[in-house]
């Protein structure tokens, strides 16, 4: 089978000359679809950098980066931002919600550039934020939620695209501990019950856990790849 | 798709009420700007118009010394008479002639008074310069020749003398001399100038030069032409005879002007218009100053809205659907300053024309051009910020503070 995301010898540079910094300097990894990764490594280590790639945010400087076996190398932008809305959903350690939009309108971002209809959308959206433990909360301001229940607003909009992979970098970098554990048995029962792939950079050893395989960077390069053995 | 971007400028607006004021405060006062010019430009070109049709169109005026424009001595000339007034009656192109003088006087009657424009002339006067009677009669030649004390008035001073009263048969007080009202004009408005037609007190001029100037001058002689006639015959013949009557050698200058009043009206209107195009050209530079403001906040608003637009770039928005968006954002601004500036605009002309006395005459172009031009704005000031938001990179803008 195909794995669903693929990187072969993927490096990223920033700047040239004696300037120039290698982010990633020759990075393989091939996730199969369902699996629930976590990504750890010291910072600066090329995490993000590596997370933007696979999410059709960035381009490698050199290698090649397959998504369903299709080499993404070629495409302008608005393919990638096709790929981004068909496939991919994000969540961001600082959830990067929609100011004075309610959470049900940032819910339904995704399908509005999807092209789906308002009563359609507004169900979907309606869905997505029962899924996530969050009905009676649709209208509701970012402002005037707490930072867990955003956090669960920005994983319904991931979901409400119906994504086959949620990239997710330090989703709980703003969180306590008891709100990061119950994001990610949210996170982990997506995984497991609705077969979403989950990447997910994380600094926290517990939080790792929740994964099924740890991917260990550093200097740009993977120092590690197991699978997780301790459950949570 | 686009009604749905529509619906998210018109939220993205209304939330931000006071900045979206202030952003289209220069197009409204452009738009309105522009609307009041024209519409009372348009105004005064029919007020202008309405006064060529109360001059009569066939009217010369004849005036002692030569024509001259402009400020600077009228040359002495010897003064018209009143026998130059019987000649040019004689004339066979003249349907009417109206030797005229003026002076200016106190009218009181009771106990009110008005500062107003004694104006001597004869009956020949109310066809030449196109005067309906409301009320009484005018002048017998008995009166005429004889400089009787009788006067015919205008609208404006039966209302400060009279009130509501009638003034035929009252006596009225103008300087020292008592004078019987024999009649009264119908109204005519404003004139060319703005001044106020109906301010008069018509009187024979053998009265005027006898009895309030002491001296036998006559300032002006007009003349209404037969209807067949041109005004180009009627003037030849009318240098002709005054030329004789002067006794001007050949091969010398005119020492009196003829002047067509058709022509100065036409003259009149051509300066309304270039007044009017210019001052709607200065109103078109502030609408254009306008946009530069809708292009200044909404450059503004993409910087403030950096995350923004990174999060609709992570979520698969397109750069082009970014770039409507905000498009649309600026054209929507655009054109609710442009709205609001057409209504200020009418509500301007209308009391300035009020004010004028003149038509208000609101034209449906003007403001449907004034309309699109503001969406043209729009779509011009917005386009820059827009594309700058659309070329934003997503990772960049997700990480902006
Ligand atoms: N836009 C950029 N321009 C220049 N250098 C960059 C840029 N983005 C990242 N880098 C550099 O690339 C390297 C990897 O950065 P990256 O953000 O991937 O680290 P990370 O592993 O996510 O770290 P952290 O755990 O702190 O988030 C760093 O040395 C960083 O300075
Ligand atoms: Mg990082």
């Amino acid at each position: 089978m195909t794995p669903l995301i693929e990187l072969r010898n993927v490096t990223r540079s920033y700047g040239k000359g004696e300037a120039e910094v290698r982010a990633l300097d020759g990075v393989n990894l091939t996730i199969a679809a369902g699996e629930f990764v976590a990504i750890m490594g010291p910072s600066g280590s090329g995490k993000s950098t590596a997370m933007n790639i696979i999410g059709c945010l960035d381009r490698p400087s050199s290698g090649q980066f397959l998504f369903k076996g299709a080499e993404l190398q070629g495409l302008n932008n608005d393919q990638r931002a096709l790929i981004r809305r068909n496939y991919l959903g994000f969540v961001f350690q600082g959830f990067n919600l929609l100011p004075r939009t309610t959470a049900l309108e940032n819910v339904e971002l995704p399908l509005i550039y999807k092209g789906i209809a308002p009563e359609a959308r507004l169900s979907v959206a309606r869905a997505a934020l029962a899924k996530v433990g969050l009905q009676g909360r649709e209208g509701h301001d970012p402002s005037q939620l707490s930072g867990g229940q955003q956090q669960r607003v920005a994983i319904a909009r991931a979901l409400a695209g119906n994504p086959s992979v949620i990239l997710a970098d330090e989703p709980t970098g703003n969180l306590d501990s008891h709100r990061s554990h119950e994001i990610m048995l949210l996170l982990q029962a997506l995984n497991r019950d609705e077969g979403i792939t989950i990447v997910m950079v994380t600094h926290e050893m517990d939080i790792a856990a929740y994964a099924n395989r740890l991917v260990v960077f550093t200097d740009g390069l993977i120092t590690g790849d197991s699978p997780v053995k301790v459950a949570a | 798709m686009l009604w749905e971007t529509v619906r998210l400028a018109f939220r993205a607006i209304i939330r931000n009420k006071l900045r979206s004021f202030l952003t289209v405060l220069g197009v409204v006062i452009g738009v309105a700007a522009v609307i009041a010019m024209v519409t009372v430009g348009q105004g005064s070109s029919a007020q202008v118009s309405a006064n060529v049709a109360s001059l009569g169109t066939n009217v010369l005026v004849l005036r002692p010394g030569r024509q001259t424009m402009g400020p600077g001595p009228r040359e002495d000339a010897p003064q018209f008479t009143l026998r130059d007034a019987e000649a040019l009656s004689d004339l066979t192109v003249a349907a009417a002639v109206a030797p005229t003088t003026t002076t200016a006087a106190t009218v009181v009657f009771g106990g009110a008074n008005r500062s107003t424009q004694i104006t001597g002339s004869t009956a020949g006067y109310l066809a030449a310069s196109n005067w309906q009677l409301a009320k009484g009669r005018s002048f017998s030649e008995a009166e005429e020749r004889g400089g009787a004390a009788v006067c015919i008035i205008g609208e404006t001073v039966r209302q400060s003398l009279f009130g509501a009263g009638d003034p035929v048969g009252q006596a009225i007080r103008v300087k020292s001399v008592s004078c019987t009202v024999i009649g009264l004009f119908s109204p005519k408005g404003a004139g060319s100038f703005g001044q106020d037609q109906d301010d008069i007190v018509l009187m024979p001029i053998r009265a005027v030069q006898k009895r309030l100037e002491g001296k036998d001058d006559v300032e002006r002689i007009t003349v209404a032409l037969k209807k067949s006639v041109t005004a180009e015959r009627g003037t030849r013949d009318i240098q002709n005879l005054m030329r004789d009557r002067r006794r001007i050698g050949i091969g010398k200058d005119d020492d009196f002007s003829v002047t067509n009043m058709a022509e100065i009206a036409s003259m009149l209107t051509s300066i309304n218009s270039v007044l009017t195009g210019l001052l709607s050209s200065v109103a078109a530079v502030s609408l254009l100053v306008g946009g530069i403001g809708i292009m200044n906040i909404m450059l503004v608003s993409v910087t403030e809205r950096t995350r923004e637009i990174g999060i609709r770039l992570a979520v698969g928005a397109t750069s082009g659907q970014v770039l409507t968006q905000f498009l649309v954002e600026a054209v929507v601004l655009s054109v609710l300053g442009g709205v609001i500036g057409i209504a200020l605009g009418l509500a301007l002309a209308y009391g300035a024309s009020q004010f004028m006395t003149i038509p208000f005459a609101p034209q449906v172009s003007v403001v449907a051009l004034a309309f699109c031009f503001s969406a043209f704005i729009g779509v011009v000031f917005g386009f820059f910020p827009a594309r700058r938001a659309a070329k934003l990179d997503p990772i960049d803008a997700l990480r902006h503070q």
